[in-house]
């Protein structure tokens, strides 16, 4: 396949970035949007430029490493994660515009790179649980509904990769949010944090500088995992059952 | 925004019950015009109950639209390098309309305002009385088509707005409760605008006496 590649190049956090045209050509339609970048890479490289930085770790689409914005598509067209994005996606002699999440909470580090550590920060607020420590208590010492179960493994499917902001018009990461509340809220363990977790993890989030959610839907669309938005209802749920005032 | 909209929801099913008078005579819809203005007398002064409405509805307003300029301002700060390439056709287009299309609502809202309450501008000649005026701006079938852009602009407004409001409320907990609120959205949507249009229809066919 020869494909013409819009690429978002950006020297450094303080620098500002622009679109940089590279064409490739031998790439497989077999290879995944990852190798795609490396076999660029390397022929930038033998060419004594500067590789495209981007972000990758399991490549098995399960640690939410990976995320660029393919034709205005977090993800990409599929489904799935970037890197279990397929060429055979794209057609011989597509443009293909890549660029970082873009929104103010994930600061470019370096070209196709962002800093999600506001994501890492809203989990520190509240996305735990206390539990004692010692030898692990039986599997059946606390009964769970198998609906209640299954809508918490629903949830807890949410890998944190920032496609929901990267895809919502509003830039609002509601949809990891709910996700994470949703998670520990259905079970038992999440009981005794749930509404000091719903509060403080919402003011992290607001304090972070992401938006606000107006219900579009994006943020599911684009979501490798499929967390539908009754994640961010559940969120409004909780939130005025803490008392924390309906908006 | 979700409370405040709710309240607009419920003054809208009011006010389309009163429309729908005109539909049995003129005389009935000028009883019930004179009514809303006596609601409660002696107890309450005249127009007091309308008046309370007035401000209710103008609170919420300012409520509504301080939310929505919130969310907007929000959404601006917290994207401020924009994508080069936007997805084709992202959202419903009436989800994506509800900033612009609520303001195009609330100038309907103002020239409905100087319309038929203050009398300010009038469709076809000035009338006497309320039910006359209705009829002659409805005879009219421009002053049809205003009603009827604005009363499409209402419905999509709401599509989208009972769904959001149903979201915010904490409401949709599960898949199944979220075609719920998709079927009772549509649903309500589309009582408001048949309900809102049956009036003017009627008249510009001559169906009203």
């Amino acid at each position: 396949m020869r494909l013409a590649l819009r690429i978002w190049r950006q020297d450094g956090p303080q620098h500002t970035g622009q679109m940089v045209r590279y064409d490739i050509d031998g790439v497989s339609e077999d290879s995944s949007f990852l190798e795609m970048l490396d076999l660029l890479n390397e022929q930038l490289i033998h060419k004594g430029e500067e590789p495209v930085a981007f972000d990758s770790d399991c490549r098995e689409g399960i640690c939410g490493t990976c995320g660029v914005v393919i034709n205005g598509e977090a993800h990409g067209p599929e489904r799935t994660t970037t890197c279990q994005l397929h060429m055979r996606s794209f057609k011989d002699g597509d443009e293909i515009v890549i660029e970082p999440w873009r929104a103010d909470p994930f600061p470019v580090i370096k070209d196709l790179v962002v800093d999600r550590s506001s994501f890492d920060r809203i989990i520190q607020a509240g996305g735990f649980i206390s539990a004692n420590t010692g030898s692990a208590p039986d599997a059946h010492a606390t009964p769970v509904r198998k609906e209640d179960a299954d809508r918490a493994f629903m949830a807890a499917e949410c890998i944190g990769c920032g496609a929901c902001v990267a895809a919502c018009p509003n830039a609002s990461g509601m949809l990891f949010m709910g996700a994470k509340i949703t998670h520990l809220g259905e079970l038992p363990q999440g009981q005794p944090e749930r509404e000091a977790r719903v509060v403080s993890m919402t003011e992290q989030h607001d304090h972070e500088g992401f938006g606000g959610c107006t219900n579009l839907g994006e943020c599911t669309r684009a979501c490798p995992k499929g967390i539908p938005m009754n994640v961010i209802s559940q969120m409004n749920a909780d939130l005025r059952r803490a008392g924390f005032g309906a908006r | 925004m979700a409370l405040t909209g709710l309240f607009f929801l419920f003054y809208l099913l009011v006010h389309m019950y009163g429309n729908l008078m005109i539909l049995m005579g003129p005389e009935a819809f000028d009883e019930y015009a004179h009514h809303i203005r006596t609601i409660g007398e002696p107890m309450v002064p005249e127009k007091g109950v309308l008046w309370v409405m007035r401000i209710g509805l103008l609170a919420s307003l300012v409520l509504h639209v301080w939310a929505a300029v919130t969310l907007w301002r929000r959404a601006g700060q917290a994207r401020t390098n924009r994508y080069v390439m936007k997805r084709k056709g992202y959202g419903n287009f009436y989800a994506k309309a509800m900033r612009w299309g609520g303001l195009a609502i609330l100038l309907f809202v103002v020239f409905h305002i100087l319309h038929l309450t203050t009398h300010t501008i009038s469709i076809g000649e000035p009338q006497p009385t309320p039910s006359q005026r209705v009829v002659e701006s409805f005879s009219q079938w421009w002053g049809v088509l205003i009603y009827v852009v604005a009363m499409v602009a209402v419905g999509l407004h709401l599509l989208h707005g009972i769904w959001g409001a149903a979201m915010t409320l904490g409401l949709n907990t599960s898949l199944k409760r979220a075609e719920q609120i998709r079927f009772v959205s549509i649903l309500v949507a589309t009582i408001i605008v048949v309900g809102f249009l049956i009036p003017p229809f009627a008249i510009l066919l001559g169906l009203v006496p």
